[in-house]
């Protein structure tokens, strides 16, 4: 079985967690100055990564907290797991 | 024809050896930032767990570490003064304090069968060393969600929310029909 290393509860089963789309995507600050592209762009506009992928992960069956995960999209192999707020690692990982 | 009633009311293996509902308790669920669990720890004389996936008990009184900003504190019935006693001590820092006594119920899993039974469904290394006695957590066993916590080598408490308890108890029987 997949193993997600969450950064509260340590290696866990990938049945307790849900994928939570694209990582590090900033809410505009002020959003009615925003135009209408941009404001579609933050909303639906992701990256469809070959290869290194940074993107949120909630560990929703433990302890329910949300947090950040470098994952290769080619080989499903995670390369870091971080907590919200942390910057992203440089891609290689720390395991 | 024959009068198969009497197959589908039958029990199918005999739950009371490794499985046991346990009684009514007081039970809530904290949730605050290392300030709110000092202060709750001191209010009840009950080591509020700041490591993950830890249970502290004092008697008959236990808080499960659920998350890094959420306990389930579980007493006895007839300790419902505790909350008073609580809300008291944490006024003025921001938390949430939710009486669930009634949203879920307990359930004992034990004897030598008792890893092997939660294993069929719960996807967690259930080892002692990867499981050790006085952990707990939130997991899934087959479809339902619950909190596992490991009272002793062969003993487990299940808190489940209360819709799920049927499913949890044929599931877990289901199992011992093919395993004792
Ligand atoms: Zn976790």
């Amino acid at each position: 079985m997949l193993l997600i290393n969450c950064p509260y509860c340590g290696e866990r089963p990938e049945p307790e967690f849900v994928y939570g789309g694209q990582a590090h995507i900033a809410r505009p600050a002020q959003p009615a100055g925003v135009e209408a592209q941009d404001w579609a762009d933050y909303l639906y506009r992701r990256d469809n990564v070959r290869g290194v992928h940074a993107e949120r992960w909630r560990h929703t069956r433990g302890c329910g907290r949300f947090f950040n995960a470098l994952r290769d999209t080619t080989t499903d192999h995670f390369l870091a797991t971080y907590k919200v707020g942390e910057p992203r690692p440089a891609a290689g990982g720390t395991r | 024809m024959a009068d198969l009633a009497h197959a589908r009311t039958a029990p199918l293996v005999d739950e009371n050896r490794w499985l046991r509902m346990l009684p009514d308790v007081c039970r809530w669920v904290l949730r605050g930032d290392e300030p709110v669990r000092a202060a709750a720890e001191a209010a009840l004389g009950l080591p509020v767990p700041a490591e993950a996936c830890r249970a502290g008990t004092s008697g008959e009184r236990a808080a499960l570490w659920l998350g890094p900003d959420e306990w389930l504190l579980i007493a006895p019935e007839g300790q419902e003064g505790l909350a008073d006693r609580l809300a008291r001590a944490l006024e003025g820092r921001p938390h949430s304090l939710v009486d669930v006594s009634h949203r879920q119920v307990g359930l004992l899993v034990h004897g030598d069968v008792a890893t092997t039974l939660l294993a069929s469904g719960c996807p967690l290394d259930l080892s002692d060393r990867a499981f050790p006695v006085g952990m707990c957590t939130r997991t899934v066993l087959a479809k339902a969600e619950v909190v596992l916590w490991r009272t002793g080598v062969d003993e487990f408490r299940l808190e489940v929310w209360r819709s799920f308890a049927p499913y949890v108890t044929q599931f877990l029987a289901e199992s011992a029909r093919g395993t004792i």
